[in-house]
């Protein structure tokens, strides 16, 4: 059952975008973190890369408006920006692993207290192994955020001491966005920074497989 | 004089033997030479090692070669679409081997193997299962695996627009991996919509240089794969 406690997806992604400066170069994963393009703060502007060779990639074309070689990794039709440039792959891949992007929000399976990323695999036995872009992307940009639900659909924390599905890359999450809040990955392990509307430490703890640690109070 | 342009699909791929390694470019649809691939189809040959970043949709194109059970071997990142059971049906069935690659490794590697480079280091899959088996060394206090270049015997691209020399210019997303594969193939053979008379292409603006590529073929108006899925289209 759908819990009304918590931000929305949507709510979600809007809660990120207000995390990323101006001048930002970045690449959004499948799934909520496409949906934080629609929410850039009035005065900032952000460029987006997608690993299959553009950046300045803009919102999906109208009906009818669409090509079919103007793609996202996503393998969704999209536009290109004004400004917008072309390239092939290895140029693509260059820039993620060689540091050149800002920041790169992926979704997650698990991630656990130490910034392990799972999200490719469930390791299920008849599942079929698919790995894309993302052991590059969290090899390579500078800041990795997981924006994602606290929970499984069948309510078993997503956050967790250790990972028990493949990982994607060790130690890689800085940040954690979730409906019910906003965790940092620190040395001495996850850190509430932000808990959402109508919801207290205890609630989200509850519901978490590692120790969070309380917002430190603002100086 | 240099020509590279061969009058037929079925005579460009006609050198491609039993065994053979194909680089195939695109991603998803974006760059899938359909028009080559059906016609390796028809030339028949097996036991084919293909490197892609995908494994097709629908039952056209990439798909339709591994259901007609001509790839022994697929070498991509992601073998999953979201209308297609082919791959995932022969592999669960032991009848295909997959060889899964993050996706800068496989361009990279792909890359390298044009460029005569035989190995490299990268961060990517560092501590998970897909570096188990392979070197690890580290770099200043960052560990990396060692990865080693592709290459192939042959390359089947779509390309734009293109010269008889071979030089090429792409549309758009549809460009990814298919620079790469140019360098890597042995005999590179593309599919253009349009071929011009030299020194009508810009130098600035070539983004393949000739000497990559060995055959170029005009198919004025290539397929798109979602178009035939959409109409049912099965190959042959």
């Amino acid at each position: 059952m759908t819990s009304p406690i918590g931000l929305s997806r949507e709510e979600m992604a809007q809660r990120v975008a207000l995390d990323i400066p101006d001048g930002s170069y970045v690449n959004l994963g499948i799934g909520i973190p496409e949906l934080i393009a629609k929410f850039v703060p009035e005065g900032r502007e952000f460029i987006y890369h997608t690993e299959n060779g553009l950046l300045g990639m803009g919102p999906s074309p109208l009906e009818g408006q669409g090509e079919p070689e103007l793609i996202n990794a996503g393998k969704r039709q999209i536009t290109a920006l004004p400004g917008a440039a072309y390239f092939h792959h290895a140029d693509s891949f260059a820039m993620i692993r060689g540091g050149h992007l800002d920041l790169c929000v992926l979704g997650a399976l698990q991630v656990a207290k130490n910034g392990d990323l799972a999200n490719w695999s469930t390791g299920g036995p008849d599942a079929i192994p698919a790995v894309g872009g993302a052991m590059d992307l969290v090899a390579g940009v500078k800041q990795i955020f997981a924006v994602t639900q606290h929970c499984t659909k069948k309510g078993h924390p997503k956050l967790v001491e250790a990972c028990t599905f493949p990982l994607t890359g060790v130690g890689v999450v800085s940040r954690i966005y979730t409906d019910l809040a906003v965790i940092a990955v620190t040395p001495e392990g996850l850190r509430v920074l932000e808990l959402s509307p109508g919801v207290d430490l205890a609630y989200v703890q509850e519901r978490t497989g590692t120790e969070l640690l309380p917002s430190l109070p603002s100086s | 004089m240099i020509d590279k342009t061969v009058p037929s699909v079925a005579q460009a791929v006609q050198g491609i033997h039993d065994g053979a390694t194909v680089m195939i470019g695109g991603f998803g649809e974006a760059g899938s030479p359909i028009e080559l691939i059906h016609s390796l189809i028809d030339q028949g040959a097996s036991n084919l090692t293909v490197i892609n970043n995908n494994t097709g949709s629908g039952e056209v194109g990439l798909a339709a070669l591994i259901k007609a059970g001509r790839v022994r071997k697929m070498i991509c990142s992601y073998p999953r679409s979201q209308n297609s059971t082919v791959f995932p049906d022969l592999y669960r069935a032991g009848k295909v081997e997959l060889e899964l690659v993050p996706q800068g490794t496989l361009a990279e590697r792909i890359r390298a193997g044009g460029a005569g480079i035989p190995a490299f280091y990268t961060p990517a899959s560092v501590g998970t299962p897909l570096q188990e088996g392979k070197e690890l060394r580290s770099f200043g206090n960052q560990e990396y695996v060692l990865e080693r270049g592709l290459r192939a015997d042959y390359a089947l691209l779509k390309a734009r627009c293109a010269d008889r020399y071979g030089n090429l210019l792409y549309n758009k997303t549809a460009r990814n991996f298919s620079p790469l594969m140019a360098m890597a193939g042995g005999t590179t053979i593309v599919q253009v919509a349009e071929i011009v008379e030299a020194g009508e292409l810009d130098p600035e603006a070539v983004i393949t240089p000739g000497i990559f590529v060995q055959q170029v073929i005009r198919i004025p108006n290539p397929a798109h794969e979602s178009d035939l899925v959409r109409q049912g289209v099965i190959y042959p």
